[in-house]
């Protein structure tokens, strides 16, 4: 349909422009929306599929990230002063059981620049290697470093046959 | 600063003044045949409808083993996946076909004559990579209907005695197809053949603006006066944009309404599923091929259909060595009857082999 209408019109234009006359300039105006807007149309209706199919990962990513809860099976078996990384959504995150026997799960994405941050059992401490900075591996604070933000933690719930950790 | 100044710091750098006197300079002749000059231009379109949507599928493609996933993970799961590769697949064929009804009209317009030979050789290395696109590209699914396509079409080569065997087996990448014959059609599909292309399609469309578009002999031999001719820029080219709109229509539509299948992924072990034939553009080789097979039975048979075809294509290959005389004279004459008898023997060819698959 709108091939048509525009070879048509772009004809029409053209005569126009070799014998403008001041009565005509209502009509070529008209025409020239009319031309601007039909181009537009039909070009947002090629930029959206193009816009969506490029878009589809992070849509999914944003469905992922949706979750409220995650169940680790068997991590109740993890052993005393260490750690396992799995992922909430779609971003990493930590599940740390402490020597004094207490679970402690946040997320394992640094808030400076998004770096995957490290348990070290060793110091006790939430280490980014990325710029140095240091959280603490029980509440999440950050203490040293440049991480702006504490780490944000999750609740975890032990149980016979895995440990769930949802958010809080 | 004004566009004026800006433009003449531009210009004084790089020329673009010689730039548009070289687009100026060429014409389109009008007569009653210039419908088919729309058809090269149409190719054009359709190879960089190509271009865009092959970069958009190579955004999701995984080729080797998880080649199949990947496509059915384009085909279903990304939104509007299916129209990106149905497009990819409907826009292959009118590619082919564009360029086929361009190369026919090419033919009997005698427009591979002095000086136009080099465009009628690059025109048909164009043709030839077109189909190579074509074949290497409709492995990439490796689903049941690509693995036995690519399989039988390597069969071709593969029953040329002594080479032949290496050959095939170098395409594949071992005696049977398999993640590394996908890995390697893909190599061909998305760098090589479009390094090839792309400067052999340059080199075409530098031609044409050089030469212009021919005309008919009929119309060559009207006086001077009597013919017509408009400017390519801007005239000739607003018409062909206005085609590649409708040609886009056309496309979208065809997407759109029967988009490209998927099968099931390939098995080794399963049998060909019935009334497995090759694309539309394969379809009379691949017919002639078994007519000469029914003949001719045996490796002699085979033999001698590859050497019949390959003779045709050179022979339709060096028509402008044939042809040469401005004139209507009597290779003139000859070389239609060869034409008529290339689309004849083309067409009949392509109808049985679908009559027969049917």
């Amino acid at each position: 349909m709108i091939p048509r209408e525009e070879i048509a019109m772009t004809e029409q234009n053209h005569l126009e422009a070799a014998a403008v006359e001041p009565g005509e300039k209502n009509t070529r105006r008209a025409f020239l929306v009319a031309a601007g807007t039909a181009g537009l149309a039909y070009t947002a209706a090629l930029a959206y599929p193009i816009y969506r199919y490029l878009a589809s990962p992070e849509e999914m990513a944003m469905n992922a990230a949706a979750v409220t809860e995650v169940t680790l099976k068997d991590a109740q078996t993890l052993p005393l002063g260490s750690v396992l990384m799995f992922k909430f959504g779609s971003s990493p995150a930590l599940l740390i059981h402490h020597e004094d026997g207490r679970w402690i799960s946040m997320t394992a994405v640094c808030t400076h620049l998004g770096c995957t941050v490290q348990y070290e059992p060793q110091a006790d401490r939430i280490h980014c290697a990325c710029h140095g900075g240091v959280y603490n591996a029980y509440t999440g604070a950050n203490v040293s470093g440049p991480p702006p933000k504490p780490l944000k933690l999750f609740k975890v719930a032990v149980n016979q046959a895995d440990v769930k950790v949802s958010r809080v | 600063m004004t566009a004026k100044t800006i433009y003449e710091w531009v210009d004084e750098r790089l020329g673009l003044s010689e730039l548009i006197a070289f687009a100026r300079h060429k014409t389109v002749p009008i007569h009653s045949q210039s419908f088919w000059y729309y058809w090269g231009g149409l190719s054009l379109f359709f190879f960089m409808v190509q271009c865009v949507t092959g970069v958009l599928l190579l955004v999701y493609y995984r080729p080797g083993a998880e080649a199949y996933e990947s496509v059915r993970q384009i085909t279903f799961v990304m939104h509007f996946g299916w129209l990106i590769r149905s497009i990819h697949a409907w826009s292959a064929s009118l590619m082919i076909f564009s360029i086929m009804v361009h190369m026919f009209s090419v033919f009997f317009m005698k427009a591979y004559r002095k000086p136009r030979e080099f465009g009628w050789f690059s025109g048909m290395a164009l043709l030839g990579l077109a189909v190579t696109f074509g074949f290497s590209g409709y492995l990439l699914p490796m689903d049941e209907l690509s693995y036995f396509a690519t399989k039988v079409g390597l069969e071709i080569p593969a029953s040329i005695s002594w080479v032949g065997p290496f050959i095939a087996n170098m395409v594949r990448g071992g005696p049977e197809i398999s993640e590394f014959t996908v890995q390697r059609f893909f190599a061909l599909h998305v760098v090589v053949l479009p390094a090839i292309f792309l400067p052999l399609l340059g080199f075409h469309l530098w031609l044409i603006q050089r030469h212009g578009n021919a005309a008919p002999p009929s119309i060559e031999a009207l006086p001077p006066a009597e013919r017509k001719s408009e400017p390519f820029v801007p005239d000739f080219m607003r018409k062909d944009l206005a085609m590649w709109l409708i040609a886009l229509n056309i496309l979208a539509l065809l997407a759109a309404v029967f988009p490209w299948s998927l099968g099931k992924p390939y098995d080794a072990l399963a049998p060909a599923p019935l009334g497995i034939h090759p694309e539309w553009y394969f379809m009379s080789p691949f017919e002639m091929l078994k007519l000469i097979g029914a003949v001719l039975p045996g490796m002699i048979g085979e033999l001698g259909g590859i050497l019949l075809f390959t003779v045709g294509v050179v022979l339709w290959f060096l028509i402008p060595f044939y042809d040469t005389s401005q004139e209507l004279g009597k290779r003139a004459r000859i070389a239609n009857y060869f034409g008529l008898l290339v689309i004849i023997g083309l067409l009949a060819t392509t109808a049985i082999g679908y009559w027969s698959v049917r």
